[in-house]
């Protein structure tokens, strides 16, 4: 156990930075920080940088290294990064703080977080998992949890849940936090079958947070609003690159999970490449990648509201800043 | 097909698609036999070598497990001082070699207050004992497998393995041992206890596992992550499921399930390292659900029996060759004598006999035909020598018979007009005899001036006896004719002659009549000869009435009856043989008596020879194609009277 210690510490000492290009002259500089440590949570971002597309819309961009002990609010707040990779109900929160930050692009437009039970612990809809040991996540993951327990009335054991599911695998919980394009795969290819397993999508049951998003900070914005646009345009072309080559994308995933020495999962990485692609297209045909939806927005703002985490709603158009010109391509 | 190929051909085909035949049902079942017999070893030999090597990493881990239990029993008991405790934990993890760290977690809501937030950690670094207060790291112990797991189930658990950086790369997996108090009568969660078990060990005695040339084993965790693998990368980093999911190997999900639900079992597997082949025994390793699977190359198991059957192979076809040889060599030996045999026979069939026959020295069925057969030629030979003697003597018989045949024409009176000197009547005969020496004869002589004897006369059988015993009877027929004028007379007497010493029971026919050459009066005696046709100058052609008396020579003392005819000038007496009445045509007809008699009235009044010759013309004609099997004898008689009519 203690290299876990070994990597908190280390990642907390010295966020690994990416050596940026010395012809970057002409190019304006800019920090990036996804929300967690390389996966393909993040390809799109890993492939434009890789492809070079931020280079062509003039940013000299440097993406830190994100982890557990990296909140990107911080690093925004800090002004260590000029753009950030931050859940939307975790944004919502600090600008209700006062952090005035912007959404650029609502990235992730599903929430991927899920409930997960083994069928053969007897839960198959929300109602059977009344009294049932739940595994939740702290922060802002156990908003959908408890708003979904609210919602149908249940009163369950909550169990504080780690890194791992090896608790719910091992059977110390009934039911399993995860995130769709993560955990869920790592269960089933701890063997369990998804026939075998009951899940629970949060934007099934009325309660979809859209995740990942794009922030800045609104001064930053302002200086340059071109900036933010054009990293947003990039990290979108980048996305789209990702899914059109996904094994071009899974080699630079990989590339950066082995550079942040973390064991690297090429089946994983598909998995969750594949969940993104799911999770980033937006359902509506109509409206382009990277929108943040005013009905989401309300929503989560909603729900925050219930749940004590916020007292006030920011309105939605000093919140959600869309560039100009449709990002895509 | 096989019809027109020769018997060699044949033999060899049958014999060596029979015998390869025989050969492939015997090979197969032996490949069949023998491979099952090792699969059957194979399967316990497998399940013996997993359970050996699964037993020494239960031992290891049974015997760690006793630590951590034993110090929770330890600490339940409560009497201790976090000195003496910090002490213990110390040199626990100081004396053993296996444990690379301990630590005793405390609850930190535990119901002693004195307890709470205390983790003393001691582990191993570069040699020397290193010590952490996990309850003063910035991280909330907790939260982790290690403390949150047996803290959920209420019993002991192993966690998932791990790979521990910070100690040297090292792999690691924790045992933890919740541990209780009582409070108030009440027994609470009061932490967990753990040891941290250096996986290199065990890692060791599964990647030792060496089964021929590629056969390994492999160990999965209870999660199915490998954690020994001869692909390095997949150790720590890969779940058996990720594998079979990147592999799209959907029975390798299904084994893995298998294994981790600790079942034990052996398959046929397709390793992931060769591609090859395998069988998989895995079996789990019962104290923390882990799972051991060695795979055992079927290629090289089988390897051994597939040279085996390479030779057998060659041995069956070599044999099999020589089979074919031996057929062909036995087929030879008889073939060719049999082929050298029809040639012979071919060549005797031309009718040449002096060629040699083919010498086969062996006494089988060939040898004897070859000896029939020469016997046959030898046989044939001789019968043609033979033939050719009796054929040559038969042609010497013939021609003496023909010579006799001549000599028998030459005693008949063949000269026309016979006696040209008298006006008062004439005769004409003619005898047309068969192939065959015959008997019939006609004569004709004068006793005396007035007197003209004929005969007519046909005697019993053919060739030499019969025509010996017409000479005889003409001789005496004339010679007895000298003295006597009356023909029943003589006729006794030469029947008297021939019948005395008659041994051969020859007997003749004859009709003899005497002619008055004045008075034109016939005197005729009949001894068993067909009766003559009298042919009238005017009116008919009738059969002469008369008793026709016994043949001549059947026995003595018969006497004969003298009749009397008068021809009248120009009538005539047809006499003839049966030879006549009774030729034959194609269908067996009979000329018969009817149509001779038809065919003399319609010749009459003809000179007598051209009365004859027309006679004889139409039996000829009756008998047209029909070969003659009897002599045919004919004479006419004619009277012309003392005045000869102009």
């Amino acid at each position: 156990m203690l290299h876990l210690l070994v990597i908190l510490f280390s990642l907390m000492l010295g966020a690994g930075s990416l050596p940026s290009d010395a012809h970057a002259a002409a190019l304006k500089k800019a920090t990036f920080i996804p929300l967690w440590s390389p996966q393909a949570q993040f390809a799109g971002y890993y492939v434009a940088y890789e492809k070079g597309f931020y280079r062509a819309k003039g940013i000299d961009l440097t993406i830190l290294q994100g982890g557990p002990n990296q909140p990107p609010n911080e690093f925004l707040e800090q002004r260590k990064a000029d753009f950030v990779c931050m859940w939307l109900s975790a944004a919502i929160q600090r600008r209700s703080k006062g952090v005035k930050l912007l959404n650029i692009g609502q990235i992730i437009q599903r929430s991927a977080l899920m409930l997960v039970a083994k069928k053969s612990s007897g839960i198959s809809t929300p109602g059977s998992m009344n009294g049932k040991k739940v595994g939740i996540w702290g922060g802002d993951f156990q908003i959908q949890p408890r708003a979904f327990f609210d919602k149908y009335n249940l009163r369950v054991t909550i169990v504080p849940q780690s890194f791992s599911v090896n608790l719910f695998l091992r059977g110390g919980v009934d039911v399993a936090s995860a995130m769709w394009y993560n955990e869920y795969h790592t269960i089933l290819n701890a063997g369990l079958n998804p026939d075998e397993l009951a899940t629970f999508f949060f934007d099934e049951h009325g309660l979809n947070f859209p995740e990942d998003g794009i922030y800045t900070l609104e001064d930053t914005y302002k200086k340059d609003p071109s900036l933010s646009c054009a990293f947003m345009e990039a990290s979108l072309e980048g996305w789209h690159y990702a899914f059109s080559h996904p094994d071009e994308a899974l080699d630079i995933v990989l590339r950066y999970i082995s550079r942040a020495k973390i064991p690297a999962n090429r089946v994983h990485q598909r998995w969750m490449l594949e969940r993104m692609k799911d999770l980033i297209f937006p359902r509506d045909k109509k409206i382009s990648m990277g929108t943040l939806q005013q009905a989401d927005y309300e929503r989560i703002s909603l729900e925050l509201m219930k749940s004590g985490a916020v007292k006030t709603i920011p309105d939605y158009r000093s919140f959600f800043v869309r560039c100009g010109r449709d990002a895509e391509k | 097909m096989l019809k027109n190929k020769s018997i060699a051909v044949k033999l060899i085909l049958l014999y060596t698609l029979s015998g390869g035949l025989i050969f492939l049902l015997v090979f197969s079942f032996h490949y069949h036999f023998s491979r099952k017999m090792i699969e059957r070893k194979l399967a316990d030999n497998a399940k013996n070598l997993v359970l050996s090597k699964v037993n020494r990493i239960e031992a290891a881990l049974l015997a760690l497990q006793k630590i951590p239990e034993n110090l929770a029993c330890f600490l339940e008991s409560g009497s201790y001082t976090r000195e003496s405790l910090l002490a213990l934990l110390r040199l626990l993890v100081e004396k053993n070699p296996d444990i690379y760290g301990a630590s005793i977690a405390f609850a930190p809501d535990g119901a002693d207050l004195q307890w709470r937030s205390f983790a003393p950690y001691y582990y191993k670094l570069r040699g020397r004992i290193e010590f952490v207060d996990l309850s003063k790291a910035s991280y909330d112990y907790t939260g982790w497998d290690w403390y949150q797991i047996p803290k959920e189930l209420n019993r002991p658990s192993w966690s998932e393995p791990y790979f521990d950086e910070g100690a040297g790369n090292i792999f690691m997996t924790t045992y933890s041992v919740p541990f209780y108090m009582d409070k108030a009568g009440t027994r609470r969660f009061a932490g967990i206890l753990t040891v941290d078990m250096n996986l290199e060990r065990l890692q060791e005695v599964v990647s030792s596992i060496k089964v021929l040339q590629t056969g390994y084993g492999f160990l999965i965790s209870k999660n199915g992550t490998i954690l020994t693998h001869p692909i390095q990368s997949l150790i720590m980093n890969e779940t058996l499921f990720g594998v079979a999911e990147a592999r799209q190997d959907a029975q390798l999900r299904e084994i893995g399930r298998k294994m981790i639900r600790g079942e034990s079992g052996l398959l046929p597997f397709k390793d992931i390292v060769s591609a090859e082949l395998c069988w998989m025994y895995y079996t789990p390793i019962p104290t923390n659900g882990w799972s051991l699977a060695v795979l055992f190359p079927q290629q090289e198991y089988i390897a051994d029996i597939k040279s085996l059957n390479r030779i057998v192979i060659v041995l069956g076809i070599a044999g099999l060759l020589l089979l074919s040889l031996a057929v062909a060599f036995i087929a030879r030996s008889i073939a060719r004598p049999l082929r050298q045999m029809a040639q012979a026979a071919n060549t005797i069939a031309t009718g040449n006999l002096d060629i040699d026959l083919p010498t086969v020295k062996s006494e089988d069925e060939v040898g004897k035909l070859a000896e029939a057969f020469q016997y046959m030629k030898e046989s044939l030979k001789e019968y043609i020598r033979q033939l050719t003697e009796t054929t040559a003597s038969k042609e010497r018989i013939e021609s003496e018979l023909n010579i006799a045949r001549q000599i028998q024409m030459n005693i008949l009176p063949r000269i026309f007009p016979a006696f040209p000197d008298r006006p008062e009547f004439d005769i004409y005969a003619v005898i047309e005899p068969a192939r065959e020496v015959g008997g019939d004869f006609y004569d004709f002589f004068q006793i005396d001036p007035t007197h003209l004897c004929f005969v007519m006369a046909d005697v019993s059988g053919k060739g030499v006896p019969a025509s010996l015993f017409m000479a005889v009877t003409k001789t005496l027929i004339k010679a007895m004719a000298g003295e006597e004028t009356r023909p029943e007379v003589f006729l006794a007497k030469v029947n008297d002659e021939l019948a005395r010493g008659n041994e051969a029971s020859m007997f003749v026919t004859v009709f003899c009549g005497v002619l008055n050459t004045e008075t034109g009066e016939v005197v005729y005696a009949n001894g068993g000869h067909n009766p003559p046709l009298v042919v009238r100058r005017e009116g008919g052609v009738a059969y002469l009435d008369g008793i026709a008396g016994l043949v001549l020579g059947a026995m003595e003392g018969i006497t004969y009856t003298g009749e009397h005819l008068i021809l009248g000038p120009g009538d005539a007496l047809f006499l003839y043989t049966d030879g006549v009445t009774e030729a034959m045509d194609k269908d067996q007809a009979l000329f018969s008596e009817e149509r001779l008699q038809q065919d003399v009235m319609e010749l009459r009044g003809r000179p007598i020879k051209e009365m004859i010759k027309g006679v004889l013309e139409k039996v000829k004609l009756f008998t047209e194609g029909a070969p003659q099997s009897d002599d045919i004898t004919m004479m006419v008689v004619q009277y012309h009277g003392q005045t000869r009519p102009s």
